[in-house]
């Protein structure tokens, strides 16, 4: 019944999927269509510029406050929800957090589990993690559905299958549903209706994420306009939430602007058709919800990125993926060039503490430091800032310490001497002078290949006088000063 | 050592030496911009919701079934979920039995996996009150319980919800402030703007997704 789904294989670096991505227009188009779409969607949603700068500030405060305080907020969420009646566990790594998951459907005998969308779910590969063990994990999502369907992974934390068109879409569902073809995006949306709607019924579990849990109520805060995550978190006899531990928020009127700053820099929206909480499973005079809930608090390098005061401010994403919509590089190169769960600007900065700096260490390169996503960030994280951190933590010599998981990756003493030359080169007056006689006299000397750089540009060559000079020599002719 | 004692652990351990930030909320923040004279507010709750694709008609509270029959007929609807045990649900089915209305009336009265099939693929329509309103989002706010359970405005394809335009709040930090909600949250409480919809293939909206194709609201102006 289940197998592992083979997932389409890509170049297994950076470069290789971004020189692939560059070169396939449709992918380009998909995508340039989309992010303008979405930036001009989030801007018409914040007309008043002072309102959304106030906002941001206080989303920021929020998130921080929670930081400043978050193991006495897991503990107090931890408590609110037991009481409440919601089982909460705690999980390091995606095969602990995996593993429990896995026993709590056991524990049911169950098979067939569906999923509301949810990022952490897929840090932990839980789709595969689950198949092996002969349990069905279907996406209810549409996009998550579609991109199943079709043995990708996400393109977009929001949009999922932003990168295929309806036509492709269309041939997806005939070949694989057998649906006769039609490029009528209402029919395809029925099509996958009525597919998942027999699924929500049979589901033995539902798997959901959260964006917001609050400790004060001990409350699951889940936001989507498809009502698939309605369904996943009501339907099936058993909810399991799984979220990061950065996800919890003190107090309930928290919520308030964070909602609106997260359904407004993601789609545009003021709010989203549902915001769902949760707040214990049915009692026992209730006709309907799962008779348990569960909630996993997973680490996976959160805890991590925490111990580092800068670093810590990744942990204040709330997943709007403002930052990609608004980045020129992910418009160009697309989710999957990234190779990683989270992709954009935000993936760059979250994913070395997951993963290591040292399988990522193209990311933080992978920016023109243009500080749209710092801009458009709804609760400030200063993500320009933290990739040229994470850029002098990828070249740390390994004598130093790394503070970074998997830093120093691209150390390079070859360039480290390289560079003391320059800096010699460029800090004594004599040594300066002598070299730009050499190179504006030898031009023609000059390489011919420098690296990277000469494989898409030609050669740089000095010019014939320097800058320099040609200044001398105006002051000369104009006796001294300049006009 | 378990999961949580070091996951903890190593946060406390990064926490060393710090204080807490203080509590810096600004409520002004999230209600200031969002303050409408009592008038205007079912105004832009309407224009917020037509907006995405939701029908909202004023009433009274002695001519609202009538519409609710109006509304099922042209859609030759034939059945409609709806509470017997709740006022808004006998006065419904007062009226329809006075005017022999064809539609079924259906009752949401036993756990749903004794009628799971029949109430995913046969349930036309459903009817259901409201705790309230947001004139700042163009939201309902639903708090589900036995007599109306979380399912009954999901899964049937055409919701009608009851809304007293008296329990229009401005935003929903006031409507949680003014009704307490944090001494004490329900099972499931859903803020509801709009009909099911997505924009997953191509940008291009679709209603209908999973929940609900059509939202109907009734604002009940007298009430």
């Amino acid at each position: 019944m289940s197998q592992r789904i083979p997932v389409t294989e890509l170049p297994s670096d950076f470069r290789g999927r971004a020189e692939g991505a560059l070169a396939d227009g449709q992918l380009r188009n998909n995508f340039r269509v989309a992010m303008d779409s979405l930036m001009s969607k989030r801007a018409n949603a914040f007309p008043d510029a002072d309102e959304r700068e106030g906002l941001r500030e206080l989303g920021n405060r929020i998130k921080a406050g929670a930081l400043s305080r978050l193991p006495d907020l897991l503990e107090q969420l931890e408590q609110k929800l037991t009481e409440n009646g919601v089982k909460v566990h705690w999980a390091e790594t995606i095969e602990e957090a995996n593993t429990l998951v896995h026993d709590i459907i056991e524990a049911r005998k169950g098979n067939q589990v569906v999923k509301g969308k949810s990022m952490v779910s897929e840090e932990m590969e839980m789709n595969d993690y689950l198949a092996e063990r002969g349990i069905e994990c279907l996406e209810s999502d549409m996009g998550e559905y579609i991109v199943q369907l079709d043995n990708e992974k996400p393109s977009h934390i929001i949009m999922p299958a932003i990168h295929k068109n309806a036509r492709q879409v269309s041939k997806l569902f005939h070949d694989k549903l057998g649906e006769p073809e039609t490029e009528d995006v209402n029919q395809l949306i029925q099509i996958g209706r009525r597919t998942l709607r027999q699924k929500f019924m049979e589901a033995d579990v539902g798997v959901s994420g959260v964006n917001f849990a609050i400790a004060e109520t001990g409350t699951l805060l889940l936001v989507e306009n498809e009502g698939n995550g309605r369904m996943s978190t009501t339907v099936p006899p058993v909810h399991i939430a799984v979220t990061g531990i950065e996800k919890v928020v003190p107090n309930l009127r928290d919520v308030v602007p964070l909602v609106s700053l997260l359904t407004r820099s993601a789609l545009g929206q003021p709010i989203t058709t549902y915001v769902n909480l949760i707040s214990g499973p049915r009692k026992p005079d209730e006709l309907d919800g799962p008779e348990e809930v569960h909630l996993v608090l997973l680490d996976n390098g959160r805890s991590g990125a925490f111990a580092d005061a800068q670093m810590r401010q990744t942990l204040n994403c709330i997943r709007c993926g403002a930052c990609m919509n608004h980045c020129p590089v992910y418009t160009r190169v697309g989710g999957h060039t990234y190779g990683e769960v989270y992709p954009g600007p935000i993936g760059k900065i979250i994913t070395p503490h997951m993963a290591g700096l040292d399988n990522v260490p193209d990311h933080p390169s992978a920016s023109s430091l243009c500080g749209a996503c710092g801009e458009v960030c709804p609760v400030k994280i200063p993500i320009p800032e933290l990739l040229q951190r994470l850029r002098q933590e990828n070249v740390k010599a390994p004598e130093q310490p790394q503070q970074v998981k998997g830093g120093g990756a691209k150390f390079s003493r070859r360039e480290r001497w390289i560079w003391r030359g320059w800096q010699m080169l460029n800090t004594r007056p004599v040594l300066y002078r002598s070299f730009l006689w050499a190179a504006t006299r030898f031009r023609a000397l000059s390489p011919k290949k420098a690296g990277p750089w000469t494989e898409n540009h030609s050669a740089p060559v000095p010019a014939r006088r320097s800058l320099h000079d040609l200044a001398a020599q105006h002051l000369d002719q104009n006796g001294g000063r300049p006009s | 050592m378990s999961a949580r004692a070091n996951i903890l652990g190593k946060l406390r351990n990064s926490l060393a030496g710090t204080t807490p930030r203080p509590d810096e909320f600004d409520e002004r923040l999230v209600t200031a911009p969002w303050r409408y004279a009592p008038e205007d507010r079912i105004d832009r709750l309407r224009s917020l919701m037509e907006a995405v694709h939701t029908e909202v008609h004023p009433c009274r509270s002695d001519n609202w079934p009538e519409l609710v029959a109006e509304l099922l007929n042209k859609r030759n609807l034939t059945n409609l979920l709806c509470a017997p045990s709740k006022e808004h649900g006998r006065a419904l089915q007062a009226y329809f039995e006075a005017t022999e209305q064809k539609v079924e009336l259906l009752a949401y009265d036993q756990p749903v996996e004794a009628w799971k099939e029949e109430l995913f693929w046969n349930v036309e329509a459903s009817l259901t009150g409201t705790l309230g309103g947001i004139a700042a989002t163009g939201t309902l706010v639903l708090w589900p319980d036995r007599n109306e359970p979380r399912l009954m405005s999901l899964v049937p394809p055409v919701h009608i919800a009851l809304l007293k335009a008296s329990e229009i709040h401005d935003n929903l930090y006031d409507m949680m402030v003014a009704q307490d909600w944090a001494a004490g949250l329900p099972t499931n409480v859903l803020l509801v703007s709009g009909p099911s919809k997505t924009a997953d293939i191509e940008q291009v909206l679709a209603y209908g997704a999973h929940g609900p194709r059509e939202l109907i609201v009734l604002v009940l102006e007298d009430a």
